[in-house]
């Protein structure tokens, strides 16, 4: 496949990407009024589903399946991030410099609160904005900030630490979704343990979600292995 | 003209800066920051037009957030594997057509 | 009225913000408009009534892929190899 000359090319593509940009506001202007609106069954359900928030209904309950083949898809994503280095093990990367000490005495300020806000905001999903995957974010940052101000405990830097972690949050939701499998169908949380099950599952999710994501920082190889000739 | 309606407008033209981008460029860290801008032009349509009459919708917005997740973990083994391309040939760009690693 | 107006400058700003990041010569700067789009996309999902995708995107969307994008431009910083 040869390229064309520079300035074509660029315009062939500007010219097509725009007018893919157009037909697609052209065929948004004419679309009618929504013919189904899912937010009336979702409330409809609400009552059913453990939680009073919509959005951690949908995605813990009424669409849980997806949640949990999402966990399934980071953690292969994190372990393809490690193997990239070409090591067998999941190690960390080096920190480059001597931390500031200014961002020493902030992290130790701010790193308590985001623990903090993480728990809150794990809690609070089931009644208002928040739940796992936001406490997850917030928490792997403050494990990201700890080990840039080089502040990060030994207990979270062993590897096996994040194996266990990494897995435990799936394997907790796959438990809890196999769970009610006797008695009807994957993932029907029996309607009055299903807040607590959400919770239980939510909790697993967060720690687990939190060590994938910093993971991705973290772990991102420094150092290559020589390729074999 | 709904919010919804309007940042639908926007992820739309998002999307296509994304795609021009991606092709255009030919530095990897350029092609991930573009795959990015296409990823939330998508998530944009995606709530944008299920909030088109005005109304929020749980069931888009808890999609979106599924997305956004994944969509940083590609961009993480993205950037892994161009570290990687980097080690092996000393540049982020793919290599030249006919060369053979 | 007022909030039209407001939901338009957003949207021209995060179309600003994509443009620059994806054409800027310089790589630190493009991520660093990246950034900026990211946390203008997390105002449009407050926009939206979606506060769980504007605490995910500021977060996840600006925050972490910020710093993995950050982190990369300082690693070919380190090997001489900035040119776009």
């Amino acid at each position: 496949m040869t390229r064309g000359t520079g300035r074509f090319r660029k315009m062939l593509v500007s010219v097509g990407c725009a007018s893919l940009a157009g037909a697609a506001v052209f065929a948004v202007m004419a679309l009618p009024e929504p013919a189904v609106r899912l937010a009336g069954p979702v409330e409809a359900n609400m009552d059913r589903s453990g939680v009073t928030h919509p959005v951690t209904a949908v995605l813990l309950n009424f669409r849980g399946y997806d949640t949990l083949l999402e966990i399934a898809v980071l953690l292969l994503a994190l372990l393809g991030v490690a193997a990239a280095g070409g090591s067998e093990k999941i190690g960390l990367r080096r920190l480059p410099s001597a931390p500031h000490a200014f961002l020493q005495s902030l992290t130790r300020l701010m790193a308590p609160l985001m623990v903090l806000a993480a728990g809150y905001l794990l809690w609070a999903g089931s009644h208002r904005p928040g739940g796992a995957f936001q406490a997850a974010a917030v928490l792997a940052a403050g494990i990201v900030l700890l080990f840039l101000a080089g502040l990060l405990p030994e207990r979270l830097q062993s590897d096996r630490l994040l194996r266990v972690g990494m897995v435990a949050g799936f394997l907790v939701f796959l438990a809890v979704a196999a769970f009610p499998l006797a008695g009807g169908a994957l993932l029907q949380y029996p309607v009055p343990l299903a807040g607590a099950l959400i919770l239980l599952i939510e909790s697993g999710l967060t720690i687990s979600l939190a060590l994938i994501l910093s993971g991705l920082f973290l772990r991102l190889p420094d150092e290559f292995e020589e390729e074999e000739e | 003209m709904t919010p919804g309606l309007l940042f639908a407008l926007t992820g739309i033209a998002l999307f296509s800066s994304g795609v021009a981008g991606l092709i255009l460029q030919t530095h990897l860290l350029r092609k991930i920051i573009a795959f990015n801008v296409m990823g939330s032009g998508a998530f944009l349509v995606l709530v944008g037009l299920a909030q088109r009459s005005g109304e929020p919708d749980p069931v888009s917005q808890a999609m979106v957030l599924t997305g956004i997740v994944v969509s940083i973990a590609a961009t993480a083994l993205a950037l892994a594997l161009a570290r990687r391309l980097l080690n092996l040939t000393g540049e982020m760009r793919f290599p030249a057509e006919g060369q053979d690693d | 009225m007022i909030a039209l107006a407001f939901d338009l400058l957003l949207a021209a700003s995060l179309l600003w913000a994509a443009f620059r990041a994806l054409t800027t010569l310089d790589l630190f700067r493009a991520v660093v408009m990246f950034i900026v789009f990211g946390l203008l996309m997390a105002l449009a999902w407050a926009r939206l009534d979606a506060p769980d995708l504007a605490l995910a995107e500021a977060a996840i969307g600006a925050g972490l892929a910020g710093a993995l994008l950050f982190d990369s431009v300082g690693h070919l910083r380190a090997r001489g190899r900035s040119r776009p």
